[in-house]
């Protein structure tokens, strides 16, 4: 039975309902909502003069109405300790998604924590630890006093190489200015940590290496560019459901033709055209199926790529524009370096590149020319350059990144409107740390370092391994052992003896046991190989600031309170470092004590943006919470670059003036040459099985589904994790829709629901990453490029039925594209 | 219906800016208007008519019927299937009616015959008719509002509730002059 919720009217905010700031929990795009709230005990009515919207709630209302409202946004929630109606919805008034929600952001609502309906009560409340063998509810100062006393006797086993920490350095929701900068000071600032990793990766290393050393860094454009391009290439991303509100404001409005007025008024001296699109993907996405849909299939060129081979096409793009004339010469002649000697090294004809990435000739030759070919009166075409994880997670990511700057270099697609050179993100950003250069490049493989048995104390914060890594089974079962052998020892002792339990735990710590910290908003699979969780707030409930894919900062007003004793990760970051400092000083260690002294003295989280952001960040000094919430959900663009009357003055696309992020200003091209599949054992990998394990995101969850798996709207189309098979496959090992398969290869194995799709390629089937029901690191080999960056999608393994998902009968498994034929 | 082919061209070029409803146009439909009888303590849940939608001979399987459900201004469509599902109505447990405004941004649906699904020419959300109307992919946060029917001994086909909210609305009834006060 499909999920009804059976709600037939909702609530009305009265006129005079609190509205507040809200900046998308979720991807990158960060959508503007606003909260609504009013005291439980009012409402308002329908008449427009009687609520918020001024709007006639007696009439049925308009497509895409602002005032529209449904069960997923709306809650009973506390706040400053009442109860109120709380509403969030899209901002209608935000530029970047001009009132449209994702089915993600669409169920701020409902995700939030409520005692009253009951949703989210899973969150954790209040911070538990491991006594009595089993996870009990404590205090904080108890609890951090024991991670403080732990974690120094660690460092005075081991020294600060003992401390492992896994960490966000996203923003958004469980991240932001606050919280990145919370967690670096105290791991990069009182100490110096270098065996830390990132949330979705095992090293502390960027995804775009090779971006940033040719001084191009990957947020260098507006999400307006995505209006004014002549063509978008996109290479490896999946937008319509990755980066949804983006490519539905702003891509497709380009491709129906909608922005020529906008085109031509801006850019008044050149010819325009609805734009085309070139999608470089083995799979057919819902995007390419979009772009057909809203373009015409003859201005939508999907490059179905032989998985792994894009630098080769990149490469083959480079040596055809360059052979056609149609690089731009003045401006690689007066803003960059090394032009001839990459063209040199990456040369690769056509004919070769069609060979190797299993695409015709003539279609790379047609992309050469939608991307570079110069336009009726030879002007510069316009061309977005935009990639993410196909790429990033790809094959050889540095090379890989090289190549795509490279082609965009060279057609001067960078710092020009209608252009740019960007990754199109995953999370919102919003880091701002003290300096990282003590972690070194390459930095450590973490999940490695745990494996072989290093490190004694293991601080995470919304970080999930167990999900969230490469050689998964292995990672899981390694940890496990290791921090059982400390919660046998802890039960080997009352808790209450906190010297005799240190022994108890140091020496199991010199056994090969590891003691582990866990922050996060809810249990995670990680944690329950855990000691000690502790609670953190999330955006909404603290004051929280990121920037989105276009660098547009923006803050999220605190509308409602965390639940129990839960506190912003800055904060708790900070009380750590006080007890950190405390139990040091107890310990007559008042030299290291004296590196945490002074510098956690924050009360709240707009103290340690003040801090952090403020001090720390290019432009911080312009910004304050007070000035960035008179910004609204529009915010600024970053750097922000000064503050005059009454508004912040930003930034809206990098690089306009030709001088780029290295010594002399000059970006550099960079050699990329082809070496195969990079990461050792996979060419065989790919010889020996029948499936590539294709995998990414879809629509209706977001990242490791915290709150997905706990809301029956979305469990009830994924109780356990999909895999697209083609049906033709499906037959071959006689699988029905629904079945339960296991996937297996040399490294591992796990499970999958199948999911019949057409648009899939025979031998090749896609599923959904870092899933809590079946999670595909287990296929995938240890290795990673030379800078610690996994190849997570070029897998291949085996397919076999294990049973049939039981509530998979209620499921439908109809095709996911919108039926061209409408 | 005619209707659905015309409103997917027209969003596929035109990205309809608004008045999904006008664009849907008007439907026949007998509403069961009668003077509503106040009740002293009002209800806790809305209250629908019972309005007539069509006659079971009316129907010709998989060829979809438009009609507005709980008065003129909510589109939909009434589908003779042809196989039994959860849901459906009449002796062969074939007849479902559902809205047609998108539960994303209320852009009218098209249904596609071939598959049996309504889909969203605004944002490619699409929703399966013979699963109770469970979004199979898209950007609305709950499944489509299923219109629930009652099919007497001479075929007459009423729709007398709904099991979401529609899209537009803060409450699915919006007048209580459009109520028959149907009860229990």
């Amino acid at each position: 039975m499909t999920y009804k919720t059976g709600i037939d009217q909702l609530p009305i905010p009265p006129k005079d309902a609190k509205v507040q700031n809200v900046t998308c929990d979720f991807c990158i795009v960060g959508c503007g909502y606003k909260a609504i709230s009013w005291p439980i005990d009012r409402q308002g009515g329908a008449d427009a003069g009687d609520n918020v919207f001024g709007e006639d709630l007696n009439q049925q209302q308009g497509a895409e109405s602002p005032a529209w409202y449904n069960p997923s946004m709306y809650n009973v929630v506390q706040q400053d300790s009442r109860l109120v109606h709380l509403i969030i919805k899209p901002d209608k008034a935000c530029e970047v998604n001009a009132g449209l929600n994702s089915v993600r952001g669409g169920r701020m609502g409902v995700t939030r924590y409520s005692e009253q309906t009951g949703t989210m009560t899973a969150r954790l409340t209040q911070p538990m630890v491991w006594r009595y063998s089993q996870m009990m509810p404590t205090s904080w100062d108890d609890s951090l006093s024991l991670v403080a006393d732990v974690t120094r006797r660690v460092i005075e086993e081991m020294g600060e190489d003992g401390v492992i920490v896994s960490a966000f350095d996203h923003g958004g929701a469980a991240g932001g200015y606050e919280n990145t900068w919370g967690t670096g000071k105290l791991y990069f600032d009182a100490m110096k940590v270098k065996n830390i990793r990132i949330h979705n990766r095992p090293a502390y290393n960027s995804e775009v290496h090779a971006s940033r050393d040719m001084g191009v860094g990957e947020l260098n454009n507006s999400y307006e560019d995505a209006e004014l391009a002549d063509t978008i290439f996109v290479v490896g991303a999946n937008p319509l459901e990755n980066q949804t509100n983006y490519f539905l404001a702003h891509w497709v409005p380009n491709l129906r033709g909608e922005t020529l007025d906008k085109k031509r008024q801006m850019l008044a001296s050149e010819a325009h055209a609805p734009a085309r699109i070139i999608i470089v993907d083995p799979r057919r996405t819902v995007s390419v199926n979009a772009c057909e849909a809203v373009a015409g299939k003859e201005n939508v060129l999907h490059l179905a790529i032989a998985p792994g081979t894009d630098l080769v096409l990149l490469n083959a793009l480079l040596t055809e524009v360059v052979s056609k004339g149609w690089q731009a010469n003045d401006f690689i002649a007066q803003h960059t370096v090394g032009f001839d000697e990459a063209v040199a090294a990456n040369r690769i004809s056509v004919e070769d590149a069609a060979a190797v990435t299993g695409l015709a000739s003539a279609d790379i030759r047609k992309a050469a020319q939608w991307i570079a070919e110069p336009k009726a009166g030879g002007t510069q075409r316009r061309t977005m350059h935009a990639y993410e994880k196909g790429l990033i997670w790809g094959n050889d990511n540095y090379r890989t990144n090289a190549a795509m700057v490279n082609l965009a270099l060279a057609t001067w697609n960078v710092g020009r409107e209608g252009t740019g050179c960007v990754r199109l993100g995953g999370h919102q950003e919003g880091y701002v740390r003290p300096s990282d250069a003590h972690v070194g490049r390459p930095a450590a493989y973490v999940d490695q370092l745990l494996i072989s048995g290093q490190g004694g104390v293991h601080h995470v914060w919304a970080t999930d391994h167990f999900k969230s890594t490469l050689n998964a089974e292995e990672f899981r079962r390694i940890y496990r052992r290791r921090t059982n052998l400390v919660k046998e020892a802890m039960d080997s002792v009352p808790y209450g003896d906190r010297q005799a339990q240190l022994e108890q735990i140091v020496a199991a710590i010199k056994r090969g046991g590891l003691f582990s910290v866990v922050v996060d908003i809810l249990p995670t699979q990680i944690g329950e190989a855990a000691h000690v969780w502790l609670p953190a707030a999330t955006a909404g409930e603290m004051n929280l600031t990121s920037m989105n894919g276009e660098r547009r900062l923006r803050l999220t007003e605190r509308y409602m309170d965390p639940p129990g004793v839960a506190m912003p990760d800055a904060l708790i970051a900070a009380r750590m470092a006080n007890a950190i400092e405390a139990s040091f000083r107890k310990a007559g260690n008042g030299a290291y004590a004296d590196q945490f002294k002074g510098k956690f003295d924050w009360k709240t989280e707009e103290d340690a943006f003040m801090d952090g952001y403020h001090e720390h960040a290019e432009g911080g000094k312009f910004v304050t919470y007070d000035r960035l919430r008179s910004m609204g959900t529009n915010g600024v663009h970053e750097p922000v670059v000064g503050f005059e009357n009454g508004r912040l003055i930003g930034t809206k696309r990098l690089y306009t003036d030709g001088k780029f992020k290295t010594a002399d200003g000059r970006a550099k091209f960079m050699k990329a040459e082809w070496r195969g599949l990079q990461v050792a054992g996979r060419e065989q990998q790919r010889e020996k099985y029948a499936f590539l394990i294709n995998n990414g995101r879809n629509n209706l969850v977001w990242q490791n589904a915290f709150y997905d798996q706990h809301t029956p709207f979305v469990r009830e189309r994924m109780p356990v994790a999909p895999i697209e098979m083609n049906p033709g496959d499906m037959t071959t090992l006689g699988l029905q829709a629904g079945d339960l398969v296991e996937v297996y290869n040399d490294v591992g194995s796990t499970q999958a629901m199948v999911y019949p799709t057409p648009a899939a390629k025979p031998g090749q089937a896609f599923m959904l990453f870092i899933a809590p029901t079946g999670q595909v690191g287990n296929v995938i080999s240890k290795a990673t490029n030379e800078l610690m960056i996994p190849d997570y999608k070029n897998v291949w393994a085996n397919i076999r039925r294990i049973g049939h998902v039981p509530s998979a009968d209620g499921m439908s498994f109809k095709n996911i594209e919108y039926p061209q034929t409408l | 219906m005619k209707e659905c082919p015309r409103l997917a061209a027209l969003g596929r070029r035109q990205f309809l800016r608004g008045g999904a409803v006008a664009a849907a146009g008007a439907a026949a439909v007998s509403v069961v208007s009668t003077t509503p009888a106040r009740a002293v303590v009002p209800a806790a849940r809305v209250d629908y008519p019972a309005s007539r939608l069509a006659n079971v001979r009316d129907l010709k399987v998989n060829e979809p019927m438009q009609i507005a459900y709980p008065d003129a201004d909510s589109p939909g469509v009434l589908i003779k299937l042809g196989t039994p599902v959860d849901g459906g109505a009449g002796p062969d447990r074939d007849i479902v009616a559902y809205s047609t405004l998108c539960p994303h941004k209320g852009f009218p649906l098209a249904y596609d015959s071939t598959d049996k699904t309504l889909s969203c020419p605004g944002h490619f959300s699409r929703f399966d008719c013979e699963k109770e109307g469970q979004q199979v992919w898209g950007h609305a946060t709950q499944n489509l509002a299923m219109f629930r029917l009652t099919v007497d001994t001479a075929g007459d086909i009423r729709a007398v509730g709904a099991d979401e909210l529609i899209y537009g609305r803060t409450r699915n009834v919006l007048s209580e002059n459009t109520v028959s006060l149907r009860r229990g």
